[in-house]
């Protein structure tokens, strides 16, 4: 479990970019901090793994205040993607997801081996092992990043913002990657980003955040969706403007649900389901 | 006519009486000796400017006013300082103050050019600031750090023609013996020699830059002019394929 405790940051410049900030993260889950620029969820991300130390308060993983950890020895525990796969470009896809293992003296023909069936894991061709970060696209150098966060099986992984540069598609790819991975692997997944819809899908729970790092809410989608804190909560999932709220009408023989806003958002699944589609 | 035939007969005569080599290896002895002392001085300093981002406006004014001195005054003032006896090390701290900024230039830019979200990346992964400097900020910022080279040792092999003027040989020797007899030819053919020279070192720096960009991409351009197609793999398919539920 990962414990912020009365946490405030107060950057050089004067900045108060986290004030009075209270979290337990359960393990074994994804949590999403979501939350629009300014409202310091980066920066509590990375407090989770030193690269930002809190002015005041402490943050804990399993009851060991991580200030008393070397920071080096706390981050190549803790798997870390960031937005723009921040791969190392002079390396190779295998050796960049290997960096980590042969730091701590894992042997190359062992790194390179785990490297590869990471490769499998996050869904990318073993042919391209070879390549450069470059020569990939937007999305398979995402999944370079996954993996390189899996490399050490760390039990937490941060996701800062991490599909925030990869066209709709991919990105819809890569959430449903993110999914499965943690079916399979059950991570403690903390996730950044300022996309509703990404938190509501990926996040088991979600904690919204103003300026300063306010929690303004926390929850489940559904909890969120169904009883929103207040109209600023409302406003930033959509709810206000009735993007949310649902209404059926009739196309012919099938059923469409429309928006508040007269935007179509799907077809409802007529009795059968066996027409259903996308 | 007879100046460019005069000047050939000059230097085959230069060649071949094997003074060129002599000359050659004095030459190339002070210049890649006043460049290495200069990358021992200036690399360190440049990377530690580079990594921690600190004294960049310093290093910009000293190197400004470090170019800005004419080297063949700075020679001679040298001399006179160490005295006669000691004028090697006096065209030594000539060159080497000739060749400090390129290099150092080369070294801090090199690494402040690199994309900070892959030193961030290095950093948040686990790689202490050694680590960073040495895998990441040093081999990313070579090419540009190689660039520095390249100017500081053209800019040294053109100035090292001037310490003949006291009397330490290298290719300047016959270029200034030339002048006060009158020997054009022999000016001329001197003088082509050291641009032939220049040229050759030239030459290699950008075969070596080249052989750099080959072995070591650093992202700042794509290595082939199209990106090979994304080969969409058997998890991708099954994600795109619409699920039926």
């Amino acid at each position: 479990m990962i414990e912020f405790r009365e946490v405030s940051k107060r950057f050089a410049d004067g900045t108060l970019a986290v004030d009075g900030f209270s979290l337990q993260i359960p393990p074994h889950s994804t949590t999403v901090l979501v939350g629009s620029s300014g409202s310091g969820k980066t920066t509590l991300l990375r407090m989770i793994n030193r690269m930002v130390d809190p002015t005041e308060g402490t943050v804990e993983i399993d009851g060991e205040d991580i200030a008393t950890v070397e920071p080096v020895k706390l981050r190549r525990r803790i798997g870390y993607v960031m937005q723009n796969s921040g791969l190392l470009p002079h390396r190779r896809v295998i050796d960049n997801i290997a960096t980590v293992p042969r730091l701590t003296g894992v042997p190359k023909a062992a790194a390179h081996e785990r490297a590869l069936e990471l490769m499998d894991v996050v869904g990318l061709d073993r042919s391209l092992a070879r390549r450069y970060p470059n020569q990939l696209s937007g999305g398979q150098q995402q999944r370079v990043g996954v993996a390189r966060g899996l490399a050490v099986d760390p039990n937490i992984l941060l996701m800062d913002e991490p599909f925030g540069a990869v066209d709709p598609i991919v990105r819809a790819e890569l959430q449903q990657e993110v999914l499965r991975l943690q079916r399979e692997l059950g991570k403690t997944i903390v996730f950044v980003t300022h996309d509703i819809d990404e938190a509501f899908l990926l996040g088991d729970r979600i904690v919204l955040l103003e300026t300063g790092g306010r929690i303004v809410q926390t929850g489940t989608a559904e909890e969120i969706l169904a009883e929103p804190a207040n109209d600023f909560v409302a406003e930033f999932v959509g709810a206000a403007r009735g993007k949310r709220a649902l209404h059926e009408e009739r196309i012919g023989d099938r059923t469409v649900l429309v928006d508040g806003l007269g935007q179509p958002a799907g077809v409802l699944d007529s009795e059968g389901g066996s027409e259903a589609g996308g | 006519m007879d100046l460019i035939g005069a000047t050939l007969a000059w230097i085959a005569g230069f060649v071949g009486s094997g003074e060129l080599w002599q000359r050659l290896g004095e030459h190339l002895t002070y210049t890649f000796g006043s460049v290495l002392i200069a990358l021992v001085i200036a690399v360190p300093i440049g990377y530690l400017i580079g990594h921690t981002g600190k004294g960049r406006e310093l290093a910009v004014g000293i190197t400004g006013a470090a170019r800005a001195l004419p080297s063949f005054g700075l020679m001679l003032l040298l001399v006179s300082l160490v005295g006669v006896v000691q004028r090697p090390i006096a065209a030594y701290a000539a060159f080497v103050i000739l060749a400090v900024p390129s290099i150092l230039a080369g070294a801090y830019s090199g690494i402040q050019a690199i994309d900070k979200t892959t030193v961030d990346a290095a950093r948040a992964i686990g790689m202490t600031e050694w680590q960073i400097l040495w895998k990441v900020e040093a081999p990313l910022g070579l090419r540009l750090l190689v660039g520095g080279i390249r100017s500081a040792t053209l800019q040294v092999v053109a100035t090292v023609t001037l310490a003949a003027y006291i009397n330490l040989g290298g290719l300047g020797y016959p270029l200034l013996q030339a002048i006060p007899l009158r020997r054009d030819e022999q000016a001329f053919g001197a003088a082509i020699i050291v641009i032939v020279l220049a040229l050759l070192l030239d030459a290699a720096f950008g075969l070596i830059g080249v052989l750099l960009d080959r072995l070591i991409p650093t992202g700042a351009a794509p290595r082939r002019p199209r990106r090979p197609r994304a080969v969409p793999t058997r998890r991708a398919r099954m994600v795109e394929a619409p699920t039926a539920s």
